[in-house]
């Protein structure tokens, strides 16, 4: 689960999603590439991390910061994490590359307190207008993929999102849209943050 | 502590001493520890054996906080010649690639120790070494050992050594099998752990092949209840046979394919008899017959024994999480893609039961097509993964580079 998805707002997406982590707190990062997140998170907040990668080549990176990481499948090996077992899951730019996101969404938040998720907006206007006018599937400059290698199966809008939130019980504690480089703090998703955000992370957490 | 008094009773020129050489740039000791009488080994089989000895070999220097301590356990045919020259069979150590100057366990930076494990037939002692009761070597008298008993004799030695922290534990196959045994008997005494291509338990299918090659040779006419010592004669085409088809459950198929295929031996055509045709058959043979000069038969049947009887989960309540909670040393599980005999699930069920304790784990699988040999094999992968968090463990230990 490498960041491989042509994103070149990647940094921005780690800055944003540590000022949602309280210092000292217990997270996992799954699909953490060669550990970006979880370095950053040790070295600016003293967490206590764990990563969960599928490449070989993510994990001996990863392994060699001297970062605990297992390789593994955020479709299939979260359900062996006991329930609380963190206090931040994070899911970062690996979403739309899930099988069943749902599902996914479901163990985090089984196994998290919080749960943290960024992932492109595919109801940005450009990528509408680029279908609109174009009729071709779009590729923009977060989604460099031809419709046919792209590991991006399941794209979703940023009310898309709010709305399966919804659906699973996940309450919005924070969230953040990423548009031209600059993150703006929304208040509630709605068709603004879908049309102009290129990107979007969402705090999430347990509505009991 | 090389002079201590060999122990009343104990066995032939079996006692402590050491010699110490240098080969390929790591300073080797070779050693044997004595444990006499008042030292009994106590054993899960609630015998104790005494007196007994532990042969042992070390690289490198322990540093004065004695924190730099690397402890090798090996697998099932393996012994205590890790990086060292075999004096029996003149190869290089079965972990070279390993261990010495500059590998992954850098032999100028770690004091290394791999010991002979308890029930082996390279020094420590076993079942061919002689009964003090009786006079004449143990054969089927010597108690039944346990993967429990291997490492509760290596710590015993280690206490002897004045050495109480363990930087790493490393090993593959029974070699993680100690690795896991050590994480879950003696927590605070390990910093890291490495396990691998190995299982919590010994499989039912593992189990089976190892009954084979016991079988093998308990047929052998030559075993002689195991007494063979007394008799004078050697079951060699019994462990041989058992050698050869435990080798096959060491590779892979598409390893035997790639490095054998269907070729002939030394010959254009088949010769419709049961000569060695075929190139896998007259490797197998090679692999039985080499085997056989350097290995006891009943040492074979003692430790495979000890690994069937394997099931961390069995000393704590049936739930292998509970084997590690509130340990606070650092795993990496390291597996590999075409090993069949350890496969990637039993190691996973290792990763599995620590995450559930929230440890500190590290997991990967090695991409290869070499099968359960591949932990002894130039991977670079595995090097790779392996230096990795050696390193950065040896940084949080605050030992220098």
């Amino acid at each position: 689960m490498s960041n491989g998805y042509g994103l070149d707002t990647g940094r921005i997406d780690l800055d944003l999603i540590a000022q949602m982590i309280a210092p000292e707190s217990r997270v996992l990062d799954v699909g953490c590439g060669d550990g970006d997140l979880l370095a950053l998170l040790r070295s600016q907040k003293d967490i206590d991390g764990r990563g969960v990668e599928l490449s070989q080549e993510g994990v001996n990176a990863s392994v060699a910061r001297g970062l605990a990481v297992v390789q593994g499948d955020a479709d299939t090996d979260l359900s062996n994490y006991p329930d609380d077992a963190f206090d931040y899951v994070i899911l970062s730019q690996t979403i739309q590359a899930t099988r069943n996101p749902k599902a996914v969404l479901r163990e985090m938040k089984r196994i998290g307190r919080h749960v943290i998720v960024s992932f492109p907006n595919f109801g940005n206007w450009r990528v509408r207008l680029k279908l609109l006018f174009t009729g071709r599937m779009p590729e923009t400059r977060s989604l460099g993929y031809s419709w046919y290698d792209t590991p991006n199966i399941h794209l979703c809008t940023v009310l898309d999102f709010a709305s399966l939130c919804d659906e699973l019980g996940l309450e919005i504690e924070d969230a953040l849209i990423v548009t031209r480089n600059k993150a703006r703090r929304i208040s509630n998703p709605g068709i603004f943050a879908n049309l102009f955000a290129n990107d979007a992370v969402f705090l999430l957490s347990r509505n009991t | 502590m090389n002079t201590i008094d060999k122990a009343a009773g104990a066995s032939d020129a079996k006692g402590s001493g050491s010699t110490e050489f240098e080969e390929g740039g790591i300073r080797v000791r070779r050693a044997s520890m004595t444990f006499g009488p008042d030292e009994p080994l106590a054993l899960d089989s609630g015998v104790n054996l005494s007196p007994f000895t532990i042969t042992y070999e070390t690289y490198g220097t322990l540093n004065a906080a004695k924190s730099n301590v690397v402890l090798i356990c090996h697998a099932l045919t393996g012994d205590q010649y890790a990086a060292s020259t075999h004096p029996l069979s003149g190869k290089p150590g079965w972990w070279a690639h390993m261990v010495g100057p500059g590998r992954p366990i850098d032999t100028n930076r770690f004091f290394v120790i791999c010991q002979n494990v308890i029930g082996g037939c390279m020094g420590t002692t076993g079942p061919r070494d002689i009964d003090p009761a009786t006079g004449r070597p143990y054969g089927l008298s010597f108690p039944v050992i346990t993967v429990g008993d291997m490492v509760r004799a290596q710590a015993m030695l280690l206490d002897r050594l004045g050495i109480h922290d363990l930087f790493c534990v490393i090993g593959g196959s029974m070699g993680g099998m100690q690795v896991l045994q050590w994480a879950a008997a003696y927590p605070e005494r390990v910093f890291s752990a490495i396990p691998i291509a190995t299982a919590a338990r010994h499989s039912a299918q593992n189990i089976a092949f190892h009954e084979v090659g016991r079988q093998a040779i308990m047929a052998d006419p030559e075993w002689k209840q195991g007494a063979y010592l007394s008799h004078g004669t050697n079951p060699a085409k019994g462990l041989a046979v058992a050698r050869m088809a435990a080798h096959i459950t060491y590779l892979s198929e598409p390893a035997l394919h790639r490095k054998f295929g269907r070729n002939l031996q030394d010959r254009d055509a088949i010769t419709y008899g049961f000569d060695a045709d075929f190139q896998i058959e007259s490797y197998l043979r090679h692999q039985g017959s080499t085997f056989v000069d350097r290995f006891d038969a009943n040492s074979y049947l003692y430790i495979t024994r000890a690994m069937d009887y394997f099931d961390l989960a069995d000393d704590f309540g049936g739930v292998l999480a509970n084997a590690f909670r509130g340990t606070t040393s650092r795993f990496c599980v390291v597996s590999f893609t075409s090993d069949w005999l350890f496969p990637t699930s039993d190691n996973r069920q290792i990763v599995h039961a620590l995450n559930a304790v929230a440890a500190n784990v590290s997991f990967v699988e090695i991409k290869t097509d070499k099968g359960h040999d591949a932990f002894l094999l130039d991977e670079p992968e595995m090097f790779t993964t392996l230096r990795g968090f050696i390193d950065s463990a040896a940084r949080t230990r605050g030992l220098a580079g």
